[in-house]
Parts: structure tokens; sequence; C-alpha cells
């Protein structure tokens, strides 16, 4: 682990994507863990890419080639031949590791922010636009409105009456 | 004597760029032209002494000069010579003189190409340079000074990592930068403003350009590292939403809301302050970037807190630009007034939606890279937030704008007529709904899929409507509509193209997560492992010798229908220095898609563990990615937006052009 951390302090930055793998080449599922059937076997696929591999950076188990990893597979797999259904396993390997494990955050009040988060700002954002939208139209309505003294100009030129307030009356 | 030198550049270059922040605000706030010329020779001054530091740099490293401790810890003497360039920012230290350098270069062009900008806002705004260039160069100097020498000197150095021996770091990490760093313009010419309190169309015109090089930069740079990791990492995934992923998706995010809200207020003069705060915004994320892959904070915040001089200065600089930024807009934006009025169905109410959407999916990709970080920090409990999380809030946010983006170009300013745009969409939504019942019909499913390629196809016919309905093609003579479409300015090829360049990858995605086809398995020389259409033959197993490494290699023969279709080959390298192992997939692409081959153990019994993957259009996924940046290319090469010329084109004023 710490050496693993040294590799990806000094290095991680720069690396868009190739950073969190730098342990050793991955090659994930191996061929002694497929289930022979295959609808069971893309149901663990499917379970492993849900599940993260706690001592790895941001890898699922599917993802990863540790030997936790390897473990927690074949693991998933037991509990499918056992007949358990998906969320019977994920919430298996919860009471086992804790909340960590779940690569998709559970809804719940702890993390209401989180999930809310895209919600909050488009209803924030959107009410702002609005709000700003008619702030500057009734903003513009009073700069164009005109005073009474205009409005009663208006009408006496619109009467066809000569200006009397007309600045080139002479 | 070269690394001494380098550092002694170095520290020029600090001086000078200290100067560069304070006389030119000084002359500006005095309104003394003498103090605001100082601006542009001492950028130029601090570029040369930069660059400068930044080749010493690489000198050492070409040279496999020892005695530096990081030469010693990120090289070895056996290196092909281009990864002794590329090394030379394959660490932390080295990394930072990159940035630093690409800094000095934007201030620097800003300096020789702005001679038409005001001279306030160009001694405010190389001021606001001069600011930052000298807060990483002190976080160089003091923290990371990678000219520290070793005593004695090892006669060997402790090699690259393996992973990062390849092409891609020559490419990836300086495009990334470019963009990041390019942000810093958009963010100073900000500034400027509010240290003016002024703004009017004219800025917007002048932070375009910058601002859509940075994004073109940083489009190509984050496409790039995708495909890296992909042909690198051997399982072929090309995103993993990991916190260095989203830390340079972040700034793009907020670079492309930039661009497109910078064109409100180009042409209308309206949602100034908006553009404003974006500006300062899409810097304070690549700074973010920077701060969250610099300082060890995403290991676990524990790392950071044992080892936090690093971290804590870049939290210090952190707080400076983006606090002093934002109290800065606190403070003077109210004073901005505001232009013209629109309707919310308009060009500009769809170009506030696009902003909409693209800072709700900023801000979802932001609290999802730090709320662990967050939550650990305040109550010591661990939760992960994957690619579930993201594919959900990012996907569900994702959709809605790219189905309104063939939208927003056919609007007029001001006020627009939706059901007129949506008739002239009916075409390209005709071969949406084509294409959809196609995809569904050959491939069986699943319906979302389906809807999600007639959605791509609906984006790409949308950005030709555009075009065609500008030009006038159908409705009137040939040879008029080729004067107009010649007449059209290149912006309006570059939306386009770059709208286009959304549903081509769009197309690419759908198709890799959906149809993919994968097989593991055992094999043995001889074995034959069929996949889709196409068998693979184990043919024979090699080893192969590097410059710095030895490698097993697999080979497989391709054949489809009997017909040969040549070989594939995946291999294993150990590199002796390090101790470490890569895998080099196998790639072959046929048409857009791929056969990607990954070789794992071999066991005593002399088998080998293969993964053979058919990735369907997946480069689709980059090219869509390459044609976007093309499309911001053509808006650059627009007269109206050439750096440095602010004046817009005359010249075909008298053609018929209904352009805009």
């Amino acid at each position: 682990m710490g050496i693993f951390n040294i590799i990806r302090r000094v290095t991680a930055p720069l690396l868009v994507g190739v950073a969190l793998l730098l342990s050793v080449p991955a090659h994930a599922v191996l061929p002694d863990e497929v289930l022979p059937d295959p609808k069971l076997e893309a149901r663990a696929r499917e379970l492993s890419q849900e599940l993260r591999c706690m001592v790895c950076q941001n890898q699922s188990i599917d993802d990863s080639d540790a030997p936790l990893a390897r473990d927690l597979r074949l693991l998933v797999r037991d509990r499918l031949k056992a007949g358990d259904s998906d969320s019977q396993v994920l919430a298996f390997l919860v009471a086992r590791y804790g909340e960590f494990v779940l690569m998709r955050p559970v809804f719940s009040w702890r993390n209401a922010l989180l999930w809310g988060t895209p919600a909050i700002v488009l209803l924030l954002g959107g009410g702002a636009a609005v709000v700003a939208w008619r702030r500057r139209r009734t903003d513009a309505k009073e700069l164009t409105a005109l005073t009474p003294e205009e409005e009663a100009r208006v009408q006496t030129l619109l009467a066809g009456q000569p200006d009397p307030g007309g600045r080139d009356g002479a | 004597m070269i690394a001494e030198l380098g550092q002694y550049a170095l520290i020029l270059a600090l001086a000078l760029a200290l100067v560069q922040m304070v006389v030119p605000a000084w002359g500006a706030a005095k309104d003394d032209a003498v103090l605001m010329g100082v601006a542009a020779p001492v950028a130029l001054a601090v570029l040369g002494f930069v660059t400068f530091a930044f080749g010493a740099l690489v000198a050492v490293y070409v040279t496999s000069d020892f005695s530096v401790v990081n030469v010693v810890e990120n090289s070895h003497s056996q290196m092909p010579l281009v990864y002794k360039i590329t090394s030379t920012w394959g660490n932390h230290e080295g990394s930072m003189m990159l940035w630093v350098f690409v800094l000095a270069v934007f201030a620097g062009m800003v300096a020789l190409f702005g001679s038409n900008l005001p001279d306030r806002l160009k001694a405010n705004a190389l001021a606001v340079q001069g600011a930052i260039a000298s807060a990483f160069l002190g976080f160089i100097l003091l923290t990371s000074n990678p000219f520290l020498r070793m005593i004695p000197a090892p006669a060997e150095g402790r090699d690259l990592n393996p992973v990062l021996q390849d092409p891609g770091l020559a490419i990836h990490p300086p495009l990334l930068y470019l963009g990041y760093v390019g942000l810093s313009i958009a963010f100073s010419f900000a500034m400027a403003a509010l240290i003016e309190g002024r703004i009017d169309a004219a800025w917007a015109r002048w932070v375009r350009p910058w601002t859509l090089a940075a994004w073109l930069f940083l489009t190509l740079g984050i496409a790039m590292g995708s495909y890296w990791a992909y042909y690198e990492l051997g399982w072929g995934g090309w995103w993993f939403w990991d916190p260095v992923e989203n830390a340079s998706l972040m700034p793009w995010l907020a670079a492309t809301a930039l661009l497109h809200s910078a064109v409100v207020m180009e042409k209308r003069d309206a949602l100034k302050i908006w553009t404003i705060l974006l500006a300062i915004l899409a810097f304070s994320l690549s700074l973010i970037g920077t701060f969250l892959v610099r300082s060890g904070v995403l290991t676990s915040v524990h790392a950071f807190a044992s080892d936090p001089t690093r971290g804590v200065f870049i939290l210090g600089i952190l707080t400076l630009f983006i606090g002093g930024g934002l109290l800065m807009f606190a403070l003077r934006a109210g004073e901005l007034r505001q232009g013209g009025l629109f309707a919310p169905v308009s060009r500009e109410g769809a170009l506030v939606f696009n902003n909409l959407f693209l800072t709700a999916a900023t801000a979802s990709v932001f609290v999802g890279t730090l709320y662990p970080l967050a939550l650990e920090a305040l109550t010591d409990a661990k939760i992960t937030v994957g690619p579930p999380f993201f594919n959900l809030t990012f996907g569900g946010l994702m959709l809605p704008l790219v189905f309104a983006m063939p939208f927003g170009p056919l609007l007029a300013w001001k006020r627009g007529d939706l059901l007129g745009v949506a008739q002239r969409l009916t075409l390209a939504a005709g071969f949406a709904v084509i294409a959809g019942v196609v995809t569904a019909a050959a491939e069986g499913g699943p319906v979302l899929a389906a809807v999600a390629i007639g959605l791509a196809v609906f984006i790409m016919a949308g950005a030709l409507t555009d075009i065609v309905e500008r030009a006038g093609i159908g409705r009137v003579s040939a040879p008029v509509a080729w004067a107009r479409l010649r007449g059209l300015p290149r912006s309006t090829f570059g939306t386009a193209v770059a709208h286009f360049g959304v549903g081509v990858c769009l197309i690419g995605i759908v198709s890799e997560t959906t149809w993919s086809l994968e097989r593991i398995a055992s094999v043995k020389l001889g074995d034959t492992i069929t996949i889709g259409t196409r068998d693979l033959t184990f043919a024979r197993i090699e080893n192969r010798a590097g410059a710095n490494f030895t490698a097993r290699t697999a080979i497989f023969e391709i054949r489809s229908g009997g017909l040969s279709q040549g070989t594939v080959e995946a291999s294993r390298r150990m590199f002796a220095a390090r101790q470490m192992a890569t895998t080099e997939s196998g790639i072959r692409t046929f048409g857009f898609s791929q056969l990607y081959l990954s070789m794992g153990e071999e066991e005593t019994n002399g088998a080998v563990s293969v993964r053979v993957t058919w990735k369907p259009l997946v480069t689709l996924i980059w090219l869509g990615a390459v044609v976007m940046a093309l499309g911001g290319g053509l808006s650059l090469a627009d007269r109206r937006l050439r750096v440095g010329a602010p004046k817009p084109a005359r010249r075909r004023a008298a053609a018929p052009v209904a352009a805009e």
C-alpha cells in the first residue's frame, strides 16, 4: 500500500485515467472464476461493477486484479450459486464491509446533499434566472415608460396640435 | 552547473513576476502609461527566464545527470531519448515546471498580441497573470525544487514508472496543461474588468479566443488521456470517473459553459455578470484540480495530513485566488451594467439553458468527487462515490442538454419561434427515428440504447440543418446557396462541427457500453476463441527485448468467415529497474470498431489467460472529441475572433448573408 501511495502521489497528477491503475497491469476476471451458467455469470459481472475493491484506488472488483478483489468476486459467485438475489448479495457485503464497499452510494439522509446536487443546482439556478429575467424586464419597463408630461405631449402631438414643449418649436 | 543556472533563472523569474504583478496594477490605478507599459516587456522577460529554467531541466534529463535528485528518481540512462525528455514532466516537480512554463507562454502571448487592448485592461490582466505566476514559482522554489542535487551522485537512476513510458506522456500532459492554464487568461481578464468596474461586448471578444483555445486543448488533452488509459491499462475502459479524471472534466465543463455565455455577451451585451463569474469559476476549477492531484488529498484525507507542506501551500494559493476572485466579484459585480433584453424562448434563452445544465453537471461532478473526502473528514464515515453515481447524475443532466442542442443555433436572438425551429428540425428528427428503429431491429435492443442512438443522430443531423438553413440549400438556386455557404462566418461552421462531434462521441459511448462482446479464456497454442464473427487462433508466443524491458508476446491469427485478417499481438513487459510489469494490449481496428486483446498470467502448463473484447464503434468516442476540437479550431480561425484583432471583419458585409 505504501509504495503505491508514493507512486501515485508522484505520478497521478499528470495522468488522467492512467493514474488509478498504477498498481499492476490489470487482468481482473480470470477464466477459472467464470460460472458455467451464463445468466448467473452476467449477474455476477454486473454486481462486481457495483462493488469496490477496498484496497484499491477507486476500482471495482470487476476491474481490479488485487487478491482481495478476486476473493470478493468468488464470494459474490458463491452467494449467487446459493440462490441469493442481487440485493441480498449486496446486503451481505455491506453487512460485512460497510457502506464503503458500494460503488453506488445509498439513498440516505447522510447522502442527501450528494444525490440532491443536480436538482438543487437546477432549481436554484433556474430560480435565479427567472428572478433576474423578471427584474430586468421591470427595470426596462420603468426606463421606457413615459412621464405624465411626456404622455400629455404625445397626446397633443397625436391630436395634430402644435407642440408647446418642442425644443425646435421656433 | 546547468541545474544551478536553471534554479537561478527560476528565482529571477519569480522576482520579475512580482514586478509584473505590482507595477502595471499600480500604473493602472494612477493612470500612468509608463508604469502600465512595464507589463508587456516584463511578462516576456518572465517567459524568457522560465523557458530557460524549463530547458535546463530538460537538459539534465536528456544528459541523465544523476546528481540531480529529480532525475535519479524518474529517469534511467537506458531509456529511449523521447522518454528521457517526457519524464521531465512525468513527476510532481517537473509537471509543476511545465505548468508554470505554459502559464508564462500564455502571459507572453497576451503581451505580444494584445497591442490593441485598452492599456488599463491589458496592464491589469497581465498584473493578475503576474500574481498567479509568482504564487506558483514560489511554490516550486519553496516546496518542489526540481534542481536539488544529490551528493554523491548514484551511478544509475530509478527509472520512470513503466506505465508512463509511452508516447501518451509526450502529448497528454502538455495538452491538458495548455487547457488548464489557458483558462487563467479568462480569469485575469475577468479580474481586470472587475478592477476597472467596466465591461462591454468587446471584452467578450477579447476573451473568447483565449477561452476557445484553452477549451480546444482541454478537449484534446482529455480525449488523449482517455485513449491512453484505454490502450495502456489492459482492460479497455476509457473513462473511470476517477477523481483525477474529474479534476480535468470540471474545468472542461465550466469552459464549455463560458464559451457559450460569452457568445451572448458578445452579440447581445447580456449575461455579463454571469460570464464574469464563470470565468472566475472555470480557472478556480483548474486550480482545485491542481490541488486535488498535487496535495495527496485524493489518496486519503489522512495521507494529506501526514505530509501537508505542499498541500497547504496550494490550498493557500487556492484560497487567495478563488477567494480573492469571488470577493472582487461580490464587491464589483453590482456596478456592471446589464445589456440587451430577451424573451425566454430565444437564442439567449437556449444558451442560458445550456449554462444551467452544464453548471449543474459541473456541480454534480464536484460534489461527487469531494463528498467522500468531506464526509470522512467530518464524520469519519467512509463511503464510495463510484461510476454508477456519476453515470446516473451526469448522464441524466446531459440528456436534456444534448436534446436541446440542435434547437439553440436555429433560434433567433431576442425572441425565437420554438415551433418554427421544431418544424425545421423535422428532417433531422426523421433521420433520428430511422436510426433508432434500424438500431433496434439490427441489435434487438435494449430500447434505451436505440433511443440514445436516435438522439445522437438527431444532434448530428440538427447540426447540419443549421448550415443547410443558413445557406438556403433547397430553397434558393445552387449558385446562390453556394455563395451563401462561402459567406457564412467560420464560427457558424465551428458551432455546427463541434455539435456534430458531440453526436459522434455519443454514438461511440452508447455502442461501446451496450454492444461490446467479451471472452475470457485460458488458451493453449492452437486453441481458438470465437468472438462475434471472428475466430482468434493462438499461433505462437515469443520473447522480445526492448531498450529497457523484456517482453512475452502472444500472437493470435484472426480469421473471419474463413478469410485471414492478419494477426493481433498482446504482450506483458517486465521492467527490471523497477521490477514492474505492464501489459501492452493488442488492438486491431476494423472500420470504427476495435478488437482488443489483453494477456494475463502464463500458467505452468503453458496456457495463457486472455481477455478478448469486441468494441463496436469505440473509436467514435475519441474521434467525436477530435471533431469537437476541430469545430473549436474553425471558430478560432474566424476573423472576428482572431487573437489581437478585435475589429470585426466588414469585408463581407455586402454579401447576402443571413448569418447570426
